[in-house]
């Protein structure tokens, strides 16, 4: 179920929530069902594990995740590995980081974050899924945000998904034709075709499948926590709203004499 | 208090005497908390409450994060992640102090729009007013350097064009300039002090706080009526009257209760919906985000910062008269904390005798698009500024300046007020259906006229 948010650039125009930053021309985001949307909506953890698998394989050549701590593919509410999977990640991804200390790069264990890579000047991944919006406006009212949801994840997937195939030189530099990116250009290369990767547990890997796994993953990176802060948010809300009936419930009878005396039906002292 | 009789705290036990000679501390907390409060307040006096508990708040949270934040160009952002990922509950910290600024700014907003609806800034509780309006620019600073403590595009971007503002400040403004930031640009300096400002400000604000309900608690509230609660008789005090504690705080204490269970929705379901995605990208004073909008809470004074551009005839005209010391930059600034200025004025701009807007006919229409413009204010201060969204701010900042300055100083003079009820205890009485008011001090209804 998408829904196509075509949204002209006057109404992507900026507002307290959200601003775009829309230099001209149309931007293409899709709104994409993802399972973790809604107040009660969970990530996928087998779609975290392929959306891993994704960035390691494909992004990470030139993307960092400079912010996400290693260990923290063993937290729970997110990936779920054990401590061992993470050190076997580690292990077989060749995973290295720049020790300040032995002023060399060593083996990175799972207290290390993910490696800081701007070999290519790319931008670092870790938090690309809340630095990003997908939906604004309309004319600067926060609507549509409001229901569809920031859309940081739609608009990863959406870009990953909405190049044109056509290629421009500008000052030497090839960037490539895409309906998301602000001004219809980008510099990164396609960086999806069907069956990069290959999925251990038999999803059939197109392009589509990828671009939502991928951001599903980058909107874990950005949030990590995402999980116990619904549940503290659901906990919140129904504690405190017991306690507002309860308030009300002792408002109204604190009130009601003084409400009656009001009315006169009972004698004042 | 307020010059109500009331019933006042009596030490009984040999040690409530021998505390009360020393230090008369329980008698004072006795009369702030039993005050006699007018009965017929409604829920529009909710606020009061609802800004201490967010103050608290904000300070609770506040030193909590402080403990984890590393206030340097290079580690701040990072240092907001740590607390983000690392932090055991980091996450709920920050996404409740976060929006806890946007909470306190909503219930500032209504508490002061109240204010301006009954009237609650006239004789003689101006000083409540002047205090209050301290307290709200103190907590614009506050919030303002809060949002740059994060150190991303957004924090930077925007600290580097409010304190522009100050620049624009005629012969001294570049050296003021200077002094804020402690240095040229936006750097490493700045974000230090701002920490520093930061963590210090809420406690003056704490401190005024007192200030502020020392006043009203000697004045007495205003309530919905406009009218004084009568201090002739303690029975009458009574009559109009209830004492803060239960009454009121039960009543405050259920207002609070629903009030966070919307706020703690939007902290665990959309915790980023009130902030602006750029601040998720580390500060980079090489790259300019194409636009720089402030936090939702600024935009009704940011807009009206940007009407007053170089095209208006007012700036010209000002800009030649003062051979160009005052030019479009400083009018905007001029605009934007005469915006202030003039809403902190209010008590002696409006020459109404009657306090309360519902007994002022014409006063109400011109209130309500007051809010009405506030709101658009708001909705133009993130649009871009070109047409027709610099005309929309234009006139609508026009609107505010006129409100304040033309048309309160006129209604007073040419506006009939309705009738006013006698008594607080008339008009409560009148509201929950009594026609023969049960106590026995002549029940007056509300239509009998005041004069």
């Amino acid at each position: 179920m998408f829904r196509t948010l075509a949204i002209s650039a006057a109404a992507a125009l900026a507002l307290s929530t959200g601003g775009a930053s829309a230099a001209g021309g149309e931007i293409t985001v899709e709104n994409y069902d993802f399972s973790f949307q809604g107040p009660f909506g969970t990530f996928d953890q087998d779609q975290l594990q392929r959306g891993l698998q994704v960035y390691t394989e494909v992004c990470a050549a030139c993307h960092g995740l400079q912010y996400v701590p290693l260990r923290a593919l063993a937290d729970e509410g997110g990936i779920g590995w054990t401590m061992d999977e993470v050190r076997a990640y580690i292990d077989q991804n060749f995973i290295e980081v720049y020790d300040d200390d032995l002023a060399d790069w060593r083996a990175a264990i799972p207290n290390d974050n993910f490696p800081v890579n701007d070999s290519v000047g790319a931008p670092d991944l870790s938090l690309m899924a809340k630095a990003r919006t997908g939906f604004f406006g309309p004319r600067g009212t926060a609507i549509y945000p409001l229901i569809y949801g920031l859309g940081g994840p739609e608009y990863i997937a959406s870009l990953l998904t909405h190049y044109t195939g056509v290629e421009y030189e500008e000052f030497g530099t090839i960037l490539y034709g895409n309906e998301t990116m602000q001004g219809g250009r980008i510099s990164m290369a396609p960086p999806l075709w069907d069956d990069s990767v290959t999925y251990a547990d038999g999803t059939s890997a197109t392009v589509d499948q990828m671009a939502q796994d991928v951001a599903s993953f980058l909107m874990w990176t950005a949030e990590p926590h995402m999980m116990a802060r619904k549940q503290f948010g659901l906990v919140a809300v129904i504690i405190l709203g017991i306690f507002s009936v309860l308030l009300y419930l002792t408002n109204k009878r604190l009130w009601a004499p003084v409400k009656a005396r009001a009315k006169g039906t009972t004698p004042p002292e | 208090m307020g010059g109500i009789p009331h019933d006042h705290y009596e030490p009984e036990t040999r040690g409530e005497k021998w505390l009360d000679r020393r230090l008369p501390i329980v008698g004072l907390l006795y009369n702030t908390l039993m005050i006699p409060t007018p009965k017929n307040l409604n829920w529009m006096w909710i606020f009061g409450v609802v800004l201490v508990f967010c103050l608290m708040m904000q300070i609770a949270t506040g030193i909590l994060l402080a403990m984890h934040y590393t206030p340097h160009v290079d580690m701040a952002f990072a240092s907001v992640e740590h607390i983000m990922r690392n932090v055991n509950g980091g996450w709920a910290l920050r996404y409740i102090h976060q929006n806890g600024a946007s909470l306190f700014f909503l219930a500032v907003y209504l508490h002061i729009f109240r204010g301006l609806y009954y009237g609650s800034y006239k004789a003689p509780r101006e000083v409540t007013w002047i205090i209050g309006m301290l307290i709200y620019v103190l907590m614009m600073g506050t919030a303002f350097m809060g949002y740059v403590l994060p150190w991303g595009q957004m924090s930077f971007w925007g600290a580097t064009v409010i304190t522009g503002l100050f620049g624009a400040i005629p012969f001294i403004g570049e050296g003021i300039q200077t002094w804020l930031l402690g240095g040229p640009a936006v750097d490493n300096a700045t974000l230090n002090r701002f920490l520093s400002l930061h963590f210090l400000l809420p406690f003056i604000i704490l401190g005024l706080v007192i200030v502020h309900i020392w006043a009203f608690h000697t004045t007495g509230n205003n309530n919905p009526t406009g009218v004084e609660v009568r201090r002739t008789s303690k029975k009458e005090a009574e009559a109009d009257t209830l004492p803060f504690w239960p009454y009121f705080v039960i009543k405050d204490l259920f207002a609070l209760a629903v009030i966070l269970v919307i706020f703690f929705a939007v902290v665990g379901f959309m915790p980023n919906f009130l902030g602006h995605p750029d601040n998720y990208i580390e500060a980079n004073p090489m790259v300019t985000p194409p636009y720089i909008v402030p936090e939702w809470y600024f935009l009704p004074f940011y807009a009206i910062l940007r009407a007053f551009d170089g095209e208006v005839w007012i700036v010209i005209a000002a800009d030649f008269l003062t051979a160009g010391i005052v030019d479009a930059k400083f009018f905007g600034v001029i605009a934007m904390f005469g915006a202030i200025l003039v809403m902190a004025l209010a008590p002696w701009l409006d020459t109404s005798s009657v306090r309360s807007g519902r007994y002022r006919p014409m006063f109400k229409w011109w209130f309500w698009l007051l809010v009405v413009d506030f709101v658009v204010l708001t909705w133009v201060g993130a649009r871009p500024a070109e047409a027709p969204y610099s005309y929309i701010s234009l006139v609508a900042s026009a609107y505010w300046f006129a409100y304040f300055l033309v048309i309160l100083p006129l209604l007073g003079v040419i506006e009939k007020p309705l009738p006013l009820p006698e008594t607080i205890e008339d008009e409560f009485n009148e509201h929950y259906g009594s026609d023969h008011g049960a106590s026995g001090s002549g029940s007056a209804s509300a239509s009998t006229p005041a004069e």
